[in-house]
């Protein structure tokens, strides 16, 4: 003991210690490559196979049982179709949720029991809220296994994620400013519309992209509800040239989405199918990671602009 | 000789009284039994070491204690002229933040511009025409003292003004709407001396617009300013006088002791 101020001897625990940054520096270098690594090596093969189908006819074309005649058409209107439906019930719900939770709800036991719920939902798995779908939409409300009952499946799924997006935008905003609001006289709604949700656009908007994002790649509810696999026709298109010149017949015609078509090829054993799976999946990979970096690019200017 | 006539009216010239108010944040009694009266067009000032209750007692004023659930009033305060007890249950808390307004201790524009922000209080109150909107938001923000800094820039986020411009402006959003209480709940205590002296200015020039209560923790500031103190401590309010009399000849010695330094 009587060498701890001897200045050798400190210099040699500090050494050792300093062992245990080098190797939990070398561990974490590893855990971060396995995970970086593994995605970086799936992307490259699955361009090195998609890539050389990528062409037009590959996103004009329906399938077909000649691999190299098959392309995603079906699919990518299907898909694009489907998250229309589920963006547009799943935003209005979700923010409407989340504002009535942080802003208007009692604080009281029920609303905390309905809070720990909503998050517990993000955590359910898929496939029930496709059963869920199946029973209500297909089923008791007759909207058959259409586009329409696929958006709204896809809604319910994403929605706790929106909720919870738009209460943790509306909870960043300060006390101070809330306060501001109301020490001018004005009323709950004014307070909502007018500040709380424009200063908390930017983090709902990433919690709905972030959401769509996760729906755009969801296959187990899709298949509960019954899309179909192979289709080699559009939905009705929903402009028309008649009056009243819309047209909603496209909700309830049958579909397929990109995960499915995707499933549908892999599972076939010729190896040109392989590749038009490679194709597909590398365009929902690309459309996924495009709707991130929109979320990460309206974070980033959100803090540029409103700093707390 | 005006200010002589002057000084014999104040006496019974109140815009305010407080009738024995007591305040509860649950089962925590905050404020207890306390009385006293605003002079009209005066500063009176609430001075009292930290937790003393004088932000809660002020925040009363424009019922801010709604917002937040359990907290309950017991009293009276009568705003004059036209009598009405404000904190009566039957009484619109939003009716009350539009005749009494308030500034915060730390500037809280909002993140829009500058001039959104002096007309916000005024949209609320239905104000739509855009001459009518200009023309207030020029007054209030010439009243206080901002007009010359940013009447070219009025377009400009608010955030981009210096933290005492910011405090300025808050104030100019508070006066647009003409009330007939102006709140400060420590309005300087985030601010550099420099711009805190330009703000002090703003409150003595402001006084014969507005009946102004302000909290502030800092006793020299008290002493400039204010024409009435109550001194608090505990929720209790322990002496209520003249300033010049509360920091000359106060009566109640836990009074004496704070503002000499010896205690708080």
């Amino acid at each position: 003991m009587s060498n701890i101020n001897n200045l050798d001897e400190i210099r040699k625990i500090i050494n050792q210690q300093r062992r245990w940054d080098l190797a939990f520096t070398v561990a974490g270098v590893i855990a971060l490559m396995i995970a970086v690594l593994t995605f970086i090596v799936l992307f490259a093969h699955m361009l090195i196979d998609g890539a050389p189908r990528l062409s037009w006819d590959f996103f004009s074309s329906f399938p077909s049982r000649r691999p190299e005649m098959a392309g995603i058409l079906s699919a990518w209107v299907g898909t694009t179709l489907v998250m229309i439906v589920t963006a547009l019930s799943a935003v209005p719900l979700g923010i409407g949720a989340g504002v009535y939770l942080e802003e208007y709800a009692a604080k009281n036991l029920l609303t905390e029991i309905i809070e720990i719920n909503i998050s517990n939902l993000a955590g359910v798995p898929s496939i029930i809220y496709g059963l869920l779908a199946l029973g209500l939409f297909v089923y008791q409300l007759g909207f058959g296994q259409s586009i329409l009952a696929a958006g709204l499946a896809l809604a319910l799924l994403i929605l706790p994620v929106v909720i919870v997006a738009t209460r943790e935008a509306i909870r960043a905003i300060p006390v101070a400013i809330r306060e501001g609001a109301y020490a001018l006289g004005a009323t709950k709604w004014q307070t909502v519309i007018d500040h709380l949700l424009p200063y908390s656009s930017a983090g709902i908007l990433t919690g709905i992209i972030i959401g769509l994002a996760r729906a755009i790649g969801e296959t187990a509810p899709v298949i509960t509800i019954g899309a179909l696999t192979f289709i080699a026709f559009l939905p009705p298109s929903p402009i028309k040239n008649e009056f009243p010149f819309l047209s909603f017949e496209w909700l309830m015609a049958p579909f397929t989405v990109m995960p499915i078509q995707m499933f549908n090829w892999v599972s076939r054993p010729e190896e040109a199918f392989q590749l038009n799976a490679a194709a597909a999946g590398l365009v929902l990979v690309v459309m996924t990671l495009a709707m991130n970096g929109l979320a990460i690019y309206l974070r980033y200017r959100m803090r540029k602009t409103i700093k707390w | 000789m005006q200010t002589a006539r002057e000084e014999n009216s104040i006496s019974i010239k109140y815009k305010s009284e407080v009738k024995n108010l007591n305040f509860y944040y649950g089962a925590f009694h905050a404020l207890k039994n306390i009385d006293m009266a605003l002079h009209d067009k005066k500063i009176t000032a609430l001075i009292g070491p930290s937790g003393c209750g004088k932000s809660t007692f002020l925040r009363c004023f424009n019922r801010m204690h709604d917002l937040y659930p359990g907290n309950r009033y017991d009293g009276q305060i009568i705003l004059h002229p036209d009598d009405v007890n404000i904190l009566e249950q039957n009484v619109d808390p939003i009716e009350v933040r539009m005749r009494i307004s308030m500034v915060f201790q730390k500037p809280n524009p909002f993140p829009k511009s500058i001039y959104e922000n002096v007309a916000y209080g005024l949209r609320v109150r239905g104000i739509k025409q855009r001459a009518i909107l200009d023309e207030r938001v020029e007054l209030a923000l010439r009243n206080s003292a901002l007009w010359d800094e940013v009447k070219d820039r009025q377009n400009d986020l608010a955030f981009n003004l210096s933290g005492g411009q910011q405090q300025r402006l808050c104030i100019a959003r508070a006066l647009a709407t003409e009330p007939e209480i102006l709140l400060f709940d420590e309005p300087t205590s985030a601010l550099d001396p420099i711009a805190t002296a330009s703000i002090e200015e703003l409150i003595t020039d402001l006084k014969n617009k507005v009946t102004i209560l302000i909290v502030t923790h800092n006793m020299q500031q008290a002493a400039r300013v204010s024409d009435y103190t109550a001194y608090m401590y505990l929720g209790e309010l322990i002496e209520f006088g003249v300033t010049d009399t509360i920091f000359i000849k106060p009566k109640n010695k836990q009074t004496e002791d704070y503002i000499t330094g010896r205690f708080g």
